[in-house]
C-alpha cells in the first residue's frame, strides 16, 4: 500500500517538454514507475520521450487516466497549472517549482478547499515509495523498499534521512517532501495520518525546520493519535535544521525565518520530546536514532 | 526586499493611505527646504535606514546625543538634526553594534497625536491567508506585545476569493475602541492598505504606530513595507527601490549571482545543496564544537562556474578558516559539483583546508575528479565525518 503513490499512479506532467520535466519523467520512467503523458500548451498532439503531449490537464486526464500530476512550470506559471489540474480534478498533485509568489499559493489553497485534489508541495522534492513508483527530483538509488515512512520540508535533508535509513537495513515505505514554503499544500499532520493509517508503514522519521508552528501542532497530534494507549505507538524519530540560525534571517526556504517565539529549533524539539518523539540531536545520527528507537 | 520609510509611504499615498505631508532630504540643505515646504509649526526630521528602533538608538559619533528621529519646532532646527543624522552611524537595538550609516533623512510634518495603535498585514501560514492585525499597543515592539500579552492583538484572517470588506475593518475598529467618525477613517485607512498589500505583493506591511490624531483622523506616523522576493519579476519598477548600501556587501555579491547566502560570524565556511541541509550542516559544526561562517545553499542547479563564485564569496569572508562542501546530489550531479571545486580551488590559489562530502547522484565520479585533481582536499564519507574533519582542522589550523 504505502502512502500517496503507488504501483497503480499513472503520472503525468506539467511542464512535461521542458528540461526539467523531460529529465526527471526518464528518470521517473527509469526508475519503474507508470508515467503517461504531460502537458505544455501549444505542444498538443506531439509525441515527446515517447508519450503523448496534451494542450490541457483536462484533455491528459481524460486521454491516459492519469491520477496524478507533477509540476516542473517556472514559478510565474506555476500556480496557474495547479488551478489548472485542481479544475481537472486530478487526485494527487505535486508542485516541486521552487519561488512561488505566496499570495498566488494563498488563492491556490483556497481552491484546494472542497476540490477533489491533494496537493504535495511547493518547492519540494516529491514522493516517492521505494520500488513502486517516483514522482519527483530524488536520486532514486539511494531509496529501499521498507519500513520507515518519511516525511520533510527539506529536500536534501530527505536524501540523508533515506540514506541513513537505508545504510541500518530498514529501508523506506514512503517518502514525502511537504516543501518549505510557508503556504503550501500537504503539512506535517495529514501525512502523519497517513503513516499512522498505513500497515507497511512500521516507523516514522519527520525533519522539520525553524520558523512555522506546523512541527509543535504535529507534535501535539501524534501524543494523543500515536503515543496515546490503544493508538498505533509507531516509533517516531524527528529532527529540526535550524539550531544555529540567527532570528529574523530568511535561511533559504521563504518558510525558514525565525520570527518570535515558539519557531525555533530548540522551541520544537522540547515540544517533540515531550511527545515522545525520539528526536536525534545531529542531522548525521537520524538511522541511529531510529535504530535505537526500534531495539527500546 | 525591504525598503526606506520614505519610499513606502510613498508608495503607500498612491494608495490612498492617510499619511502626513513629507519629503526626503539627502542633505541639511534640502532639510530645511522641505521643512519650508510643510505647514509647520512642528516638524519631525527621521533617519532612513533599514532598522527599526530609530527613535531609541543612538549615533556612534555622539553616544550620549538624541536618537534617529526628532521633533523639531523650526526650519533652522530641521536643518541642525538633519546635519547631527546625515553621513553619521546610527545604532539601535536592530541593527546590532556594527549600526547604519544614515544617507538621508525623511522631514514630516508634525502630528497632534491622541492614541497610538499598530496595524500590521501578513500572511499568516497557519491559516494560510492575508491576516490583518490590530493592536491598542501602538508604538512598541509588536513581538514583545505577542508574546507578553497576546490578547491585545486582535486579527483577522481575510479569504482571497472575496477579498477584503468593510466588516473586516468595522470589526477590527470597534475592538480597538474607535467610535464615530474614527471608524470611518480607519475602515478607509484599513481598504486602501490591504489594496497596495496585494497589488504590490508584500511580504509584510506594518504601521506603527498608527495614531488617532486630535482631530479625531486615523493616519500612519511610520511604515514598513517589505516585498516578496518571489513576486519581484511582475513588479521590475520596484526593482529602483532597492537600497545595495543596506546590504552585507557579501550577501550583495551572492544576491547578484542567484546564489543564497547568510553571513554568519563563524570560523567554516559552508557549501551546501538544499537549504535544509545547509542548515543542518550549521547544527553538526556547532555540535562538534566550532561555527558557520555562513548559509550557503549553491542549489539544484549548481553549475561549476557557480561553485566558484560560492568560493570566491565564502572566502572573502577574513574570518573563514576552513571549508566544509557538504553536497546531497539529486538534481545536482557530483561530478559537476567536483569539477567546480577543483576550478574553483585553483583559480581562487585556495589557502584555508577544504573538506568535501559528496553523496548521490554520479557520487563516484566526483570523487574520482577529486582524487585525480592531485590537490589537498579532505574528502569524508558521511556528514558526521565530514563536520569532525573541518572542525579537527580548524583546531589544527
Amino acid at each position: 500500500m504505502a502512502v500517496l503513490v503507488d504501483a497503480n499512479t499513472r503520472v503525468m506532467t506539467q511542464g512535461f517538454t521542458g528540461s526539467q520535466g523531460t529529465f526527471h519523467a526518464e528518470q521517473g520512467i527509469a526508475y519503474g514507475s507508470a508515467y503517461v503523458g504531460g502537458v505544455t500548451p501549444g505542444k498538443g498532439g506531439t509525441i515527446h520521450i515517447g508519450l503523448p503531449v496534451f494542450d490541457t490537464v483536462a484533455e491528459c486526464v481524460a486521454a491516459t487516466r492519469a491520477n496524478a500530476s507533477v509540476i516542473y512550470v517556472p514559478p510565474p506559471f506555476a500556480a496557474d497549472a495547479i488551478l489548472e489540474a485542481i479544475d481537472a480534478e486530478v487526485p494527487l498533485i505535486i508542485c516541486i517549482t521552487e519561488g512561488i509568489p505566496v499570495l498566488d499559493m494563498v488563492k491556490v489553497k483556497r481552491a484546494l478547499d472542497g476540490s477533489k485534489s491533494r496537493l504535495v508541495g511547493p518547492n519540494c522534492p516529491g514522493v516517492i515509495t521505494p520500488g513502486a513508483c517516483k514522482i519527483g527530483i530524488m536520486p532514486g538509488h539511494i531509496h529501499k523498499p521498507g519500513s520507515v515512512g518519511i516525511v520533510s520540508r527539506s529536500g536534501t535533508l530527505t536524501y540523508e534521512a533515506v540514506a541513513q535509513t537505508t545504510a541500518a537495513g530498514l529501508g523506506q515505505s514512503s517518502c514525502v517532501g511537504i516543501g518549505g514554503d510557508p503556504v503550501k499544500g500537504m503539512d506535517f499532520i495529514e501525512v502523519l495520518e497517513m503513516f499512522l493509517a498505513d500497515p507497511e508503514t512500521k516507523s516514522i522519521v519527520m525533519i522539520g525546520e525553524i520558523g512555522g508552528q506546523s512541527e509543535i501542532l504535529a507534535a501535539e497530534y501524534l501524543k494523543w493519535e500515536n503515543f496515546a494507549p490503544g493508538k498505533p505507538n509507531k516509533p517516531v524519530v524527528g529532527f529540526i535544521a535550524g539550531a544555529t540560525a540567527p532570528p529574523g534571517r530568511r535561511m533559504g526556504h521563504a518558510g525558514a525565518v525565525i520570527s518570535g517565539g515558539a519557531d525555533t529549533a530548540e522551541a520544537k524539539m522540547t515540544a517533540m520530546k515531550a511527545a515522545g518523539i525520539h528526536v536525534a540531536d545531529s542531522p548525521s545520527a537520524l538511522g541511529s536514532t531510529m535504530v535505537k528507537a526500534l531495539g527500546g | 526586499m525591504n525598503i526606506h520609510e520614505y519610499q513606502a509611504k510613498e508608495l503607500l499615498r498612491r494608495y490612498g493611505v492617510a499619511l502626513l505631508e513629507g519629503h526626503v532630504a539627502w542633505n541639511a540643505e534640502e532639510a530645511a527646504a522641505a521643512a519650508a515646504k510643510l505647514p509647520g509649526p512642528v516638524y519631525v526630521v527621521k533617519s532612513q535606514i533599514h532598522a527599526g528602533g530609530r527613535g531609541a538608538g543612538h549615533f556612534k559619533e555622539d553616544p550620549s546625543g538624541k536618537g534617529g528621529v526628532r521633533v523639531v519646532k523650526s526650519a533652522a532646527d530641521v536643518k541642525a538634526a538633519a546635519d547631527a543624522m546625515i553621513g553619521k552611524v546610527l545604532v539601535t537595538k536592530q541593527t546590532g553594534p556594527a549600526g547604519k550609516l544614515v544617507s538621508r533623512v525623511y522631514v514630516e510634518d508634525g502630528c497632534d497625536i491622541a492614541r497610538e495603535l499598530y496595524l500590521g498585514l501578513l500572511v499568516d501560514r497557519a491559516t494560510s491567508r492575508l491576516t490583518i492585525m490590530a493592536s491598542t499597543e501602538g508604538g512598541m515592539e509588536i513581538e514583545e506585545v505577542a508574546e507578553k500579552r497576546p490578547e491585545k492583538i486582535l486579527k483577522v484572517a481575510i479569504d482571497p476569493a472575496s477579498g477584503v470588506s468593510g466588516f473586516h475593518a468595522r470589526k477590527l475598529a470597534l475592538g480597538l475602541g474607535l467610535t464615530g467618525k474614527q471608524v470611518l477613517s480607519f475602515t478607509k485607512f484599513v481598504l486602501a492598505l490591504y489594496g497596495a498589500f496585494v497589488e504590490l505583493d508584500c511580504a509584510i506591511v506594518e504601521i506603527n504606530p498608527l495614531v488617532e490624531t486630535g482631530a479625531g483622523e486615523i493616519v500612519a506616523l511610520d511604515a514598513k513595507v517589505s516585498f516578496d522576493d518571489n513576486a519581484l519579476f511582475r513588479h521590475k519598477d520596484l526593482e529602483a527601490l532597492r537600497d545595495d548600501s543596506e546590504m552585507d556587501p557579501k550577501e550583495l555579491d551572492a544576491v547578484n549571482n542567484d546564489l543564497n547566502y547568510v553571513a554568519l560570524d563563524g570560523e567554516i565556511g559552508c557549501m551546501v545543496n538544499g537549504a535544509g541541509l545547509a542548515m543542518a550542516t550549521m547544527d553538526i559544526i556547532k555540535l562538534y564544537g566550532s561555527s558557520p561562517a555562513n548559509f550557503l545553499d549553491v542549489g539544484g542547479t549548481a553549475t561549476a562556474a557557480r561553485v566558484t563564485e560560492a568560493f570566491r564569496i565564502i572566502t572573502s569572508d577574513a574570518n573563514v578558516k576552513a571549508i566544509l562542501v557538504n553536497i546531497f546530489g539529486g538534481i545536482a550531479k557530483c561530478d559537476m559539483i567536483a569539477t567546480g571545486i577543483v576550478e574553483a580551488t585553483k583559480t581562487l590559489s585556495l589557502r584555508v583546508p577544504l573538506v568535501v562530502r559528496l553523496e548521490g547522484t554520479n557520487v563516484d565520479l566526483g570523487k574520482k575528479i577529486l582524487a585525480d585533481s592531485g590537490l589537498a582536499i579532505i574528502t569524508a564519507d558521511n556528514l558526521a565525518d565530514a563536520a569532525k574533519k573541518v572542525v579537527a582542522a580548524v583546531k589544527g589550523a
